[in-house]
């Protein structure tokens, strides 16, 4: 018979499964190398003396910050420029997703009383959520781009960028919304004869109003940070006056106009939870 | 509780009147004017262009437009180019989101209160930065890191990492902060230190949050990195800013629906995989 082993009372040393860590580790960093390689990374070049010296340069003439009264006036303008193309996108937006809604919510069903939706009105439906799909998965950016090509440098292709991105983004999850909740009143509405707008006003809509428009704003808010960055493939705005003094290597504009921009975000931030907490 | 004395008197409790409905309908009215306020002041003050937009002229140079993407271009070289962005920006999103974690880890130890006595001396400074690096949207990083990294996806990576350390930051400080306290104190009351008291009690609690918030980050930032080429960082978007630019429209196209494509996998990888585990 085989001497048994003592039993050790005294916990261990080492962490037991350090073994196992280590080698895990490991094996993450051989994975890791081909994406080191696509990525270009080499950390090194950025402290190359000629990189090195530019940063330095541009980072250095962050201060001061630019100032003077007619710069403030401009970046003033640009801001309210920001918030109105986020604005005014928004409800273009609003214009395109309303109807959309209408269409693709299935609780406004009437066939789909008697238990299955009949095909026709399936088939509709079914469409008009692929449109939303294409709209939404678009990024902004690249409808930017697009519009900027067709109608010039401007406010206008951001407008019509927020306005197809956020259309089918609020659409859809305005639909999801509106499905979400209880449909008890909308169907009992629609069985009485009601007809499928008078059901969506007195049944579906007072149900969800409160996080429907809690959506909206919040939406708002998004939109006002995307309109920064569609200004940077010339739809105006504060984006487009970044990207300008970025490129002239223009530090304290750019430092003015990023301490703007988190400002406006704040704000934003702020007024929306402010709104949010008010209707619920 | 105050009564008027005479009201103990009557037989009838008094009749009192509803709360006024003047306040809470004007809050709702002054919300609704602001708004209409805003709306019209904004289409009002922007030159919009809708008259060169919606002519016929218009229409004419956007179906040109549209046309002109047709066909695509799909010889083999090209489409092996488009493949390689593809898989750059998807190289991209992967380490940016990687060392974002890495280093919201890192910022989220200061950001974090681990227990109830802790005096947490760098919480607010730390979450100060974290909100400055989250409130700069990776395009605007990308612009500026492209000054000190030069064009290339290393600065996209760096932008998405900049911008994701701050939401994950933020995020896994929450995280931490809610974890529950008991395996840590029991730690503590051994006298073990700070450093092994996360690493053994507070750390294998929050993994699994930590994973889950890091996945949907990376989701985010596939979709951001098809776009981030745009400022010359690299990936998809510079491919199409610089075909767009030589007005090769096939190109254009070709990249154009590697995009899309990429997007519409990631959302539906992220659909189906999100109704297999919540199943």
């Amino acid at each position: 018979m085989a001497a048994v082993a003592p039993h050790r009372l005294t916990p261990p040393e080492r962490d037991p499964a350090w073994l196992r860590r280590v080698g895990w580790m490991l094996a993450c960093a051989v994975l890791l190398w081909p994406l080191l390689v696509a990525t270009e990374f080499q950390p090194w070049l950025l402290v190359q003396p000629d990189n090195l010296k530019v940063t330095r340069q541009f980072l250095a003439s962050f201060l001061p910050p630019a100032h003077s009264a007619e710069f403030l006036a401009m970046v003033a303008r640009e801001t309210w420029r920001t918030v109105a193309i986020a604005t005014a996108g928004m409800t273009l937006a609003l214009v395109l997703a309303v109807p959309l809604t209408l269409l693709s919510t299935r609780v406004l069903s009437i066939s789909a009383l008697a238990g299955r939706m009949a095909a026709l009105p399936f088939a509709a439906r079914q469409a008009v959520r692929w449109l939303l799909i294409v709209l939404r998965s678009v990024p902004e950016l690249v409808w930017a781009l697009v519009f900027v090509r067709v109608v010039g440098l401007g406010p206008t292709a951001g407008v019509l960028a927020i306005a197809l991105t956020y259309g089918g983004m609020l659409g859809k999850v305005y639909g999801e919304i509106l499905e979400s909740g209880e449909a008890h009143v909308t169907q009992t509405l629609l069985r009485n004869g009601a007809s499928r707008l008078q059901a969506f006003f007195y049944g579906l809509l007072p149900g969800n109003a409160a996080e429907l428009t809690s959506y909206t704003v919040y939406r708002w808010e998004c939109a006002i940070r995307s309109s920064v960055v569609l200004g940077f493939v010339g739809a105006g705005g504060l984006g487009q006056q970044l990207d300008n003094s970025m490129k002239m290597f223009n530090g304290g504009e750019v430092l003015t106009m990023l301490l703007v921009f988190l400002a406006l975000v704040a704000f934003a931030d702020a007024v929306s939870a402010r709104l949010r907490e008010a209707l619920a | 509780m105050s009564r008027r004395p005479n009201a103990q008197h009557a037989a009838n409790p008094p009749y009192r009147l509803p709360p006024p409905m003047f306040d809470a309908r004007c809050q709702a009215c002054w919300i609704t004017a602001g708004v209409l306020v805003l709306v019209i002041a904004s289409f009002w003050s922007l030159d919009l262009r809708w008259a060169e937009f919606v002519s016929l002229d218009a229409l004419r140079s956007m179906g040109r437009f549209v046309g002109e993407f047709f066909p695509p271009d799909l010889s083999p070289e090209f489409v092996a180019k488009v493949a390689r962005g593809t898989w750059e920006t998807l190289a991209m999103s992967g380490l940016g989101t990687l060392l974002a974690a890495v280093a919201g880890l890192a910022l989220a130890l200061p950001a974090s209160r681990h227990h109830a006595g802790s005096p947490a001396w760098l919480r607010a400074a730390t979450r100060l930065v974290l909100n400055g690096m989250r409130s700069i949207p990776e395009l605007v990083w990308a612009g500026l890191l492209v000054i000190a990294a030069g064009l290339g996806p290393f600065a996209g990576t760096l932008a998405l990492a900049a911008h994701t350390t701050g939401v994950l930051g933020r995020l896994f400080a929450e995280a931490i902060e809610n974890a529950p306290p008991g395996p840590g104190a029991a730690l503590r009351a051994q006298g073990v230190g700070s450093g092994r008291v996360f690493l053994y009690a507070t750390l294998p609690q929050v993994v699994p949050q930590l994973m889950s918030y890091s996945l949907y980050r990376w989701e985010n930032n596939i979709r951001a990195a098809a776009v981030l080429g745009v400022v010359g960082a690299g990936g998809l978007g510079q491919l199409l800013v610089f075909h767009m630019g030589l007005f090769q429209m096939g190109k254009t196209a070709t990249v154009l629906a590697a995009m899309l494509l990429l997007v519409a996998l990631v959302d539906a990888l992220s659909y189906a995989s999100r109704r297999v585990l919540t199943r």
